[in-house]
């Protein structure tokens, strides 16, 4: 299915959720849609008969200095298709719901993003910080983190 | 066995107290011996962290035989001699390297392998998660450098480190 038909698809469907679709310089294009209803469209996008999105590729946060974006890039085993799904969030108090219900492998990809960027992932099975150890302060990936002097007496 | 004279050369005195031929008495340095043992047998902890690691199993491997020089690698820190820090340590690491470094028994000596084990190698501007240097945790007798070292620079780290142990006194000397 082309991506501007899917865009249609979710736009009939869910209205003012799918905000735009930035096709410029992006493969495969991004569907942006709001940030409350991503799990509803990553629900509509998994069982659709005509979008069957089976395989969450990529979780990623993104820093735009002035707000965070979480980007999802989806590939269906079956159709063959993919798509990306952006949803940006503000700066201050960065959350949106899981898509960890949807797709299983969404969990540490997740934590991944919370570690890093903060982005706090409403209804996740387990958010915890992954890569980092629990008692790091800050979440480094984040474009105006202050590097620690010390760690546990170690210089950083 | 009794000693026969009529075969096997000149007779020793067997005076009372005197020690006979089949004692075999080798008189030397009790250092010498000792360092000799431990140079000889330095069994190193199978621990690596990077792609340094990859580099270590070469050596140690049929091509370059690390087993030659007597180093062969131990699955636990109790039997080891030697630590071979290959790799990357993070500060997440870098508390269980120091524990593993504890367990070991002494003596123990430590050979820091690669750039990132000696500085932080690429990752010593701008990150906030590599130790820059693993002589910030534990003691280093020797460094190797090289990203990762060939097996041939790794063999002769631990030939240099087989002459410090050489130098070592393991007796208190007289004032």
């Amino acid at each position: 299915m082309e991506s501007k038909a899917i865009f249609e698809a979710v736009k009939a469907r869910f209205g003012d959720a799918a905000i735009e679709l930035q096709e410029e310089g992006f493969h495969p294009p991004f569907l942006v849609v709001s940030s409350a209803s991503v799990r509803e469209i990553a629900f509509f996008l998994r069982d659709d008969p005509g979008m069957r999105f089976d395989s969450l590729m990529c979780l990623s946060g993104v820093d735009y200095k002035d707000r965070f974006a979480v980007a999802y890039h989806l590939h269906s085993l079956e159709v063959g298709h993919k798509i990306g799904v952006k949803a940006y969030l503000p700066r201050e108090t960065p959350a949106l719901p899981s898509v960890d219900p949807v797709w299983p492998a969404a969990n540490f990809q997740e934590r991944e993003a919370f570690d890093l960027y903060g982005i706090v992932f409403e209804g996740s099975r387990d958010l915890r910080r992954i890569l980092l150890p629990e008692d790091w302060e800050g979440h480094p990936l984040r474009k105006d983190y202050k590097y620690p002097d010390f760690y546990h007496g170690i210089k950083v | 066995m009794s000693h026969d004279p009529a075969k096997s050369g000149p007779a020793f005195a067997a005076g009372p107290g005197s020690i006979g031929p089949e004692a075999h008495v080798m008189v030397g340095s009790a250092d010498k011996f000792i360092n000799w043992c431990r140079k000889s047998s330095l069994w190193y902890l199978l621990f690596a962290t990077a792609c340094c690691g990859i580099e270590l199993m070469q050596t140690g491997a049929s091509r370059y035989d690390l087993d030659r020089f007597g180093a062969v690698f131990r699955a636990t820190p109790r039997q080891s001699d030697l630590m071979i820090i290959a790799g990357t340590i993070t500060h997440k690491m870098a508390e269980r390297v120091k524990r593993l470094y504890e367990q070991m028994p002494e003596p123990k000596y430590v050979i820091s392998m690669g750039s990132c084990a000696n500085t932080g190698g690429p990752f010593y501007k701008d990150s906030y998660c590599v130790v820059k240097g693993v002589d910030l945790i534990i003691p280093v007798d020797v460094y190797v450098p090289g990203c990762p070292p060939r097996p041939e620079a790794l063999i002769d780290g631990i030939i240099k480190l087989q002459k410090i142990i050489e130098q070592k006194r393991n007796f208190a000397v007289k004032a």
